[in-house]
Formats: C-alpha cells, sequence, structure tokens
C-alpha cells in the first residue's frame, strides 16, 4: 500500500482549516451555496459567481440533538447534516447563502422541508426514473428554474456563455479528478482508498477549482512518480477491493482505512464522493440546458428506479481496475442501497463472479469491532 | 508440539489441543469474565499445568502453536497468529460434521450470529447481524434473566410451553413485551417458548438472504440444543444437524489452523 506523505491533512483537518477560508470568502463578498448532493448542477452555480458548498455531514457528533426534531431510525448523514444546521455548528452551513436541496430519497425530501425553517432551502425536483421520455425535459426545465431561482434571490443575469465557462472548467476538474483517481488501476496500486477518499472529500473545503486541480494533477504526478521508481515491477499480494454503495465519508475509518491496514488496497471507490460522479462529461457543444440535464440525470444513485446504469458502470470499474472483491457500505435506514444491496449482492457474485461483503452501519464507533471481524473474514475468505 | 486452538467469544472461551498426529487431546471452556485479557490469561495457566506451554519460560520452552479466534482474539498476546472466528467455525465445523463438500454454518453466539457457506473446505460467503442483538445468544441471556432462570432451563421450559408471539425484534423492546406479558399472568413456559421461537425465526430469515448448502449444521453455544436444531430445521425445511462439540468449532478451527502454521515452519525450518 502506499504511504500517505507526511504533511497528510486528514479530512477532518482540512474541513476545519477550510473554516477560516469560507469566512474570509464571505467577507470579500463571494457568493455561497451550500449543497448535498451530486445531482445538483454546479455549473449553474459557478456561472452565478458563486461556489458550491457540501454540506454532507460525516459526524456523529450534532446526531442526539437532531433526534429531538427528526426520527432515530434515520439515515446518520441526513441526522447529521441536518444537526450541523439545528445546533449553528457548521461554519459552511452558517456562511451559506441558500441552500440548494433535491427530491433524492424520501429522508432528505422530508428534512429539507425542515432545514428551510432553519435557511431558505430551495429543492430541486429531481426525476426518480430516466426511463421515460419527459424524465429528461422535466429535467432540463427544472435546470432553467434553478439558474432562475439563482437569478432572482442574487438580482444578477446568468448568460449561457456563463454556463459554458462553467462547464469547461468543471470538465477540466473531473478530467484531472478521473486521472487522480485512476491510479488504482496500476498494479500494485499506487495510491490507497483511504487517501483518495480523505482528498477528494477534503477538496469540497477549498473553493478555488483552479488551485484544487493543480494541488490534485501535482499529487497525481507525485505519486506517479514513486510508483515508476519503487513500485512497478515488483509483486503485491493485496486483494484488491472495490467500495460502492452510500456516500462513505462518515465511515471511512471503520471501514475503508480498517480493511487497508489489515491488508487489502481499496482501489476504486464507485460512490458519488468517489470516481462515480467523475467519469461522466458534460457536454461542451450544443444546448447547455440539454447538456447538462443529459449530465446529472445519468447520476447512478439507487434513487433512480430502475437503476441499470449502476451495474454497467461497476462491472466496466471491475474489470478495468482488475478487481477480487467487491464491499458495499450501507448507511443504517438508506432504503434505497438496502434494497439495492440484494441485486448489487447477485451481480458481483453470479455476472462477475467475485466475493461480495455487504457492510450496514451508522456514524458511531460501537460496531467497530464487529465490522473488523467480518473485513478480516472476508481478506481471508479472499485467501 | 502442541497445537492449541483459542476460541474467546463474549460469553465463553473455548480451548481445543491437537497433538501432531491431528488427535484432540485437551478440549475445555472458562468464561470469559469480565476481560478477554484476564480470560487470555487463565488459559495459559491452565495449559501450562497440562504441560503445554505456550510462551518460553525459565523451567520450559514454548513447545505448543498457538492461534486465537473470536472476538477477544486480540487479547491473546502469546498466540502466534489471529484468525478471525468466521474461518475458524467454517474448519473447525467441516470436521467436526465430517462434511466434504458444502455445508452451511449457523453459528449462534453470545453477541453474534453467523451464517457461513463452506465450499471445498473454503468459506464462500457470510452474513453476520448488523448493529442488534435479535437473534443472538445474548437475546435469550437477557430474556432468561427476567424469567429468573438459567439458559438451560429456559430451553426446558420453551419445550414445555406454547409459543406466544414477540413480536419486537429488538431485544430492548422484546423484554418490555415479556414483561407485560409476565403482567398478564402468562405462563413461563409459554413465554420462554415464544422466545426461543422468536430467535429461531429470526435466525432462518438471515439464513435465507443466503444460498443455504444441502447439509446444514449448527455450531456455537446453542449446538447442543437438539430442540433449537429442530426449531431450525423446521423453520428452514431441511434438517439442522447440532452436536455436543459443536461450541468448539472455532476453537478447533483455530487449532487446526495453528497445526497448519507449525507444520509449514518445520518444514521451511527442515529445508534451509
Amino acid at each position: 500500500m502506499q504511504k500517505l506523505p507526511g504533511n497528510f491533512e486528514t479530512y477532518d483537518e482540512t474541513r476545519k482549516a477550510g473554516f477560516l477560508k469560507v469566512k474570509e470568502l464571505k467577507e470579500s463578498g463571494k457568493r455561497v451555496i451550500g449543497t448535498f448532493c451530486s445531482y445538483v448542477p454546479c455549473e449553474i452555480i459557478y456561472a452565478a459567481d458563486a461556489v458550491p458548498c457540501g454540506l454532507c455531514a460525516s459526524s456523529e457528533e450534532p446526531i442526539p440533538e437532531a433526534e429531538s426534531v427528526l426520527p432515530r431510525n434515520l439515515c446518520p448523514l441526513i441526522k447529521a447534516s441536518y444537526g450541523f444546521a439545528l445546533t449553528d455548528k457548521c461554519p459552511y452551513f452558517y456562511y451559506s447563502d441558500l441552500i440548494v436541496g433535491e427530491t433524492t430519497c424520501d429522508g432528505k425530501k422530508k428534512m429539507f422541508e425542515l432545514l428551510n425553517e432553519i435557511k431558505e432551502t430551495y429543492v430541486l425536483k429531481l426525476p426518480n426514473s430516466r426511463d421515460y421520455p419527459e424524465a429528461l425535459k422535466e429535467w432540463r426545465s427544472e435546470i432553467i428554474r434553478f439558474k432562475e431561482k439563482l437569478e432572482d434571490f442574487y438580482g444578477i443575469t446568468i448568460t449561457e456563455d456563463k454556463i459554458r465557462e462553467a462547464i469547461r472548467m468543471k470538465n477540466k476538474e473531473r478530467e484531472v479528478m478521473t486521472e487522480y483517481l485512476s491510479l488504482g488501476k496500476l498494479y500494485p496500486a499506487a495510491i490507497s482508498g483511504y487517501e483518495m477518499g480523505s482528498r477528494t472529500d477534503a477538496a469540497g473545503f477549498s473553493f478555488d477549482i483552479e488551485e484544487r486541480c493543480k494541488t490534485f494533477a501535482a499529487r497525481t504526478e507525485e505519486l506517479k512518480q514513486y510508483w515508476e521508481e519503487h513500485i512497478k515491477g515488483t509483486t503485491s499480494d493485496r486483494p484488491r477491493l472495490l467500495v460502492t454503495g452510500c456516500p462513505n465519508m462518515g465511515v471511512r475509518d471503520k471501514i475503508i482505512k480498517a480493511v487497508e491496514e489489515l491488508g487489502a488496497d481499496c482501489v476504486v471507490i464507485d460512490t458519488c464522493n468517489g470516481i462515480r460522479t467523475q467519469l461522466d462529461k458534460v457536454e461542451e457543444t450544443g444546448d447547455v440546458y440539454d447538456a447538462l440535464a443529459k449530465k446529472y440525470l445519468n447520476v447512478t444513485c439507487s434513487v433512480m428506479s430502475p437503476n441499470q446504469p449502476r451495474f454497467e458502470e461497476m462491472g466496466r470499474l471491475i474489470d478495468e481496475f482488475r478487481v477480487d472483491g467487491v464491499i458495499e457500505v450501507i448507511l443504517q435506514a438508506c432504503h434505497t442501497f438496502n434494497i439495492e444491496s440484494y441485486n448489487v449482492k447477485r451481480y458481483v457474485t453470479e455476472e462477475k463472479g467475485l466475493p461480495y461483503l455487504g457492510l450496514e452501519t451508522d456514524y458511531s464507533q460501537a460496531d467497530k469491532g464487529q465490522i473488523a471481524t467480518r473485513l478480516g473474514a472476508f481478506l481471508e475468505m479472499l485467501g | 508440539m502442541y497445537y492449541t486452538g483459542i476460541d474467546i467469544g463474549s460469553t465463553a472461551a473455548k480451548i481445543v489441543v491437537l497433538s501432531e498426529t491431528g488427535e484432540v487431546l485437551e478440549e475445555f471452556v472458562i468464561p470469559t469474565g469480565w476481560s478477554s485479557r484476564m480470560a487470555a490469561k487463565n488459559i495459559a495457566e491452565l495449559l501450562s499445568g497440562k504441560g503445554i506451554y505456550v510462551t518460553d519460560t525459565e523451567e520450559h520452552g514454548k513447545n505448543s502453536v498457538v492461534v486465537s479466534t473470536g472476538y477477544g482474539r486480540e487479547a491473546v498476546d502469546f498466540s502466534d497468529k489471529q484468525v478471525t472466528e468466521i474461518t475458524c467455525h467454517a474448519k473447525g465445523a467441516q470436521v467436526l460434521f465430517q462434511k466434504e463438500k458444502a455445508v452451511s454454518v449457523i453459528d449462534v453466539g453470545g453477541q453474534d450470529t453467523k451464517v457461513i457457506l463452506v465450499e471445498n473446505g473454503i468459506v464462500s460467503d457470510f452474513l453476520m447481524n448488523d448493529k442488534c442483538a435479535a437473534g443472538t445468544g445474548k437475546f435469550i441471556e437477557v430474556m432468561a434473566n427476567r424469567l429468573n432462570v438459567d439458559i438451560d432451563d429456559m430451553f426446558a421450559l420453551a419445550k414445555a410451553g406454547e409459543p406466544i408471539p414477540i413480536s419486537a425484534l429488538c431485544t430492548v423492546f422484546a423484554e418490555s413485551e415479556v414483561i407485560s406479558y409476565i403482567a398478564e399472568g402468562r405462563s413461563r413456559e409459554d413465554i420462554a417458548s415464544g422466545v426461543i421461537a422468536s430467535v429461531a425465526n429470526k435466525v432462518a430469515t438471515m439464513c435465507k438472504r443466503q444460498k443455504l448448502a444441502e447439509k446444514v449444521v449448527l455450531t456455537g453455544g446453542l449446538s447442543s440444543n437438539s430442540y433449537f436444531a429442530a426449531l431450525l430445521s423446521d423453520r428452514l425445511g431441511q434438517p439442522v444437524e447440532n452436536s455436543s462439540e459443536g461450541r468448539y468449532a472455532g476453537a478447533l478451527g483455530a487449532a487446526m489452523t495453528a497445526k497448519k502454521l507449525g507444520e509449514r515452519r518445520s518444514r521451511l525450518q527442515a529445508d534451509s
């Protein structure tokens, strides 16, 4: 496994360092929009001269407070995100001018109604299927409505040229990110899953997209060079794993770090905070709204029904990254991923002929031991 | 050389010692108590009393390879290797029940229940209860305490009763349900019967989430319990074998791993 650099900042450290950045950003007059999801077309936000800021929470700290309003039996990501807003403990929420939600899962949808009481929350109406012709049209007009909302909110005009510029800029970033997240394709792996996850999630707290691209491109180069000089041509018996399922930043230490310490390499993270949303770019020619609608309707979250593209993409990643086994992370009470996991297991074991381990968990440390046992047994099973 | 397998579970620690020919020389169980580290220390002393030395001391050289398993496996600081209980139960069960090809192993433990599919001696799939005590030994223990009996009596009562439905899946809520049955004056037999039936139902549901082999065996603390095995057979619609030795499956698997490890070491030493 690739060692982390000495100056490696954990996700939590970067998140804290970003507190000051967002404060300075606001004081300099910059617009900030809080978002929760990879279905949100952030190009529209950039075109409004604003920056998007991810508010998906990964800590169990505000959950008890959140449970004074929300039911206990709800996904920890939703509870934690709402809890941070409720307790006014998240500077990113505090400094956001507007919050953008989406009708993805039922839990988030209903939580946004309550969040709106704390700070204005605009909800994008995402179709829950791609399989009817009107879906794309509806989503396209929804994106236009979102643009109009921002124009109205800030009293500005968002031109198509601005949107096209944002598309190019984001595509450039996607290319850089794809290259970075593809380092796991190398054998032996040139990067750890823990680093990929930590850095990708932490990138949301540095707001300058060009600076972000530079940082990732430099790190990719550094890792590639290290691999060429020290790793290339050596052998490694460490099983190569694909991690799929729910966004995993809140359980990354308990699962990804733990399994890598036990002796595996998480070579590809196929989740919305992994490579899944980076691969597909937005078309740069033609109608901007058509292009955005097409890209963002294709995000392969389990809220879509049916969700065949998720399996096709996972299959491609399994082949390209030469994967030996699949771990699926289910956040407790995430019904869509939990139910879909039945098909994921069937797909992985029957179609791809690989071992599969499903883990249902939340943000607490209570099941750390049991999870380590499952991970250990899974690796013993892979031999 | 001896080959020792130590399986430290949340309730009991099980120990199996094999000879160089693979014969079971020792087999015993002690309560884990509050600390698995203390349990490990006690085990080392008990073994030493039998002439099996797990560490080098001034008087005796180490004469056993040790593999530890179970949730307390890391507390055994003198073990040569630590292996998860899933792999160990699979190995041990296959030998205990003399199954050559595929076998499904159901291990109802103190804090976890596992269903393990073993094909050609290798674990090919497993399921474990997530973040919930329903369907585990702990559930039975809590309810037995509430009815003021020990686990064996609990099963004796259950056998004599007619199960009343326990619908709550959560141990804490199920306990409240039991308390209300007690308040209604329902018989202990019927309540005990309901509790055991609910565990069997929960375990059977877990089994159905996985491909089951034709041969299904029960290991862990409830393995000696024919009544429980019969309940499971009924729910699954296929025979579930049990054995008085079943609780030692994990320790046996660990001892077998120790034997393999020791033999590999001496082979490599002889070669070099």
